[in-house]
């Protein structure tokens, strides 16, 4: 018992990120479970599975900012895990949009002219871009690919912009949480300009000094801090 | 799953057995009305304790207590959706973009007394209190495929009357060429016009030609009852092979005009929705495609038939139309 709670205190971060990421359908599999989903079930999962990738993928784009302007260093380990759920949520939707909606049917797939409308092709891309990045999450090959592993992360950005943009043009009226998204998107990919980024970081040290005495493990967090991707 | 039932939930004997009975005459009549346009047995008094009292002495095609229609399937053969199903997944953007929770919110939507102006280019304009279009107009059952834009169909047993009979009514001029629907404005019962997703209120037009088709209905119930607020309560119309969006719920207004209205749709996203809407597997919205369609409790698509498969009662309109420019 005692250990279980010192690997929750110790570990309450990374399985709270586990939680409110298996959150995001739960509701849909609790209706599933009590037999109690819509009238056209069909699009509940599309459009669960689909949000639940959104959500996931800006959660693990916040992490750096997130760092940079609370000098958090234990958040920087989450970006990982909610990366993976994003790419899983992703192929999930990708599954259920083609097998469960269209029945893996080619005959239907070409009708509806599937591979020339853009909001599935942007929304493809953003899948295809994700594959690579989960593929080559591992230390394993972070290690092997050195300075490159870092430039091809940074590809997360196009998928968050395609994500984002698939989900607005898949609506019939632009309006609600498509809007959320796309706004906490800039945001987010704002903080990561370095003029707003030197700014961010020098408000958290402002932050700090009017809070005078720094604790020292503080100070040493916020240098730790200064040397993140 | 265990439900947990009070006592006073459990109908009473008397009243269950009326219903077996008046089951059993519904087959009856249904039969019935294979050979002749029969009206369907009036249910009897005991099993109207359930319901709220009808405002008026309800013609016999809406005063049923249990959901009821003649048919089990369309002429298709295409099984008839649940009135659970009708009744709960609704695109009512005056209420909700969320289309499970027009059912809730719009439940206590006030639909007695309600007036509906026809004016315009007519001759006899007229405004009619809605319980006075259900005793004057005789009403039908119609079982009608509704095609969702959305990609999304059902079949549905509306009750109703022609929007034909209504025209002749009001005799309208020769210079009217279309008839422009309106929707009642009630934010503080429509907590959807509170926001501007769209213009409000929610407009819609036809040709007068195709207010004068046989299909075209004005609908006052579904599943032999009066309408819910959430399919559209009191009045709402029913073209049958063009999109959903077309057939306007809450109308308070019908005018005969001269010029095409702008509807709705075609003021919030001109390139998307054009004026006709037809239901065409050959021409996608913009965005997203129309060949294929999920029928509500099915799983999986199938194909979107032209004009929603009323090709032939209705495509003769659209001659030498180009149905591609005039989507």
């Amino acid at each position: 018992m005692a250990a279980i709670i010192a690997y929750i205190r110790r570990e309450w971060l990374w399985l709270l990120t586990h939680v409110l990421s298996l959150a995001l359908v739960a509701p849909l599999v609790w209706d599933w479970w009590t037999d109690n989903l819509s009238p056209n079930p069909i699009t509940d999962f599309t459009l669960a599975t689909g949000s639940a990738a959104i959500v996931t993928l800006l959660a693990s784009l916040a992490v750096t900012p997130v760092n940079t302007i609370t000098g958090w260093r234990a958040v920087v380990g989450l970006r990982k895990t909610l990366g993976l759920y994003a790419f899983s949520y992703a192929t999930l939707h990708f599954l259920v949009f083609v097998g469960l909606d269209y029945g893996f049917s080619l005959k239907y797939i070409l009708a509806d002219g599937l591979p020339t409308k853009q909001y599935v092709v942007v929304g493809f891309l953003a899948l295809l871009i994700l594959l690579p990045l989960a593929i080559t999450s591992t230390k394993g090959w972070q290690k092997r690919l050195g300075r490159t592993w870092k430039k091809l992360h940074r590809w997360v950005y196009a998928a968050g912009i395609l994500a984002v943009v698939h989900y607005l043009w898949v609506g019939k009226v632009i309006f609600g949480k498509p809007v959320v998204y796309t706004i906490i998107l800039a945001l987010l990919l704002t903080a990561r300009i370095p003029v707003v980024r030197s700014r961010l970081v020098q408000f958290r040290n402002r932050l700090r000094g009017q809070r005078r005495p720094t604790p020292p493990r503080r100070a040493s967090r916020a240098i730790n801090a200064e040397g993140m991707p | 799953m265990m439900v947990k039932i009070s006592p006073s939930e459990i109908t009473p004997e008397h009243v269950f057995l009326n219903r077996r009975q008046f089951m059993q005459g519904a087959g009856i009549a249904a039969g019935a009305l294979a050979l002749a346009a029969c009206a369907p047995t009036r249910p009897p008094a005991a099993s109207a304790q359930v319901e709220a009292p009808p405002p008026i002495d309800l013609p016999p095609a809406l005063a049923y207590v249990e959901p009821y229609a003649s048919a089990t399937t369309d002429e298709l053969s295409d099984p008839l959706n649940s009135y659970k199903d009708i009744t709960n997944y609704n695109n009512y953007y005056e209420f909700s973009t969320d289309k499970q929770e027009v059912a809730r919110l719009s439940q206590d939507f006030v639909t007695r007394p309600w007036e509906v102006q026809v004016g315009g280019l007519v001759n006899n304009p007229k405004t009619f209190d809605v319980d006075d279009l259900i005793k004057t107009f005789p009403q039908e059952e119609r079982i009608y495929r509704l095609r969702c834009v959305e990609a999304w169909s059902m079949v549905i047993p509306w009750v109703g009357f022609t929007l034909a009979g209504l025209l002749k009514e009001v005799d309208p001029k020769s210079e009217a060429k279309y008839v422009k629907f309106t929707t009642i404005v009630r934010p503080e019962q429509m907590p959807g016009q509170n926001g501007r997703i769209l213009p409000w209120p929610y407009v819609e037009g036809l040709r007068v030609d195709e207010a004068m088709n046989e299909l075209a209905i004005l609908a006052t119930g579904m599943y032999g009852k009066l309408l819910v607020p959430a399919n559209g309560a009191p009045l709402r119309l029913v073209v049958p092979w063009k999109y959903g969006f077309k057939s306007i719920k809450g109308i308070v207004q019908i005018d005969l005009v001269d010029e095409m209205p702008t509807s709705t749709w075609m003021a919030a996203a001109p390139h998307e929705y054009g004026f006709y809407a037809n239901v065409n597997p050959d021409v996608d919205h913009p965005r997203w495609s129309q060949a294929s369609e999920r029928r509500i409790g099915e799983n999986g698509r199938r194909d979107t038939l032209p004009f929603n498969g009323y090709a032939d009662e209705v495509a003769h309109l659209y001659d030498g139309l180009d149905l591609q420019a005039n989507f």
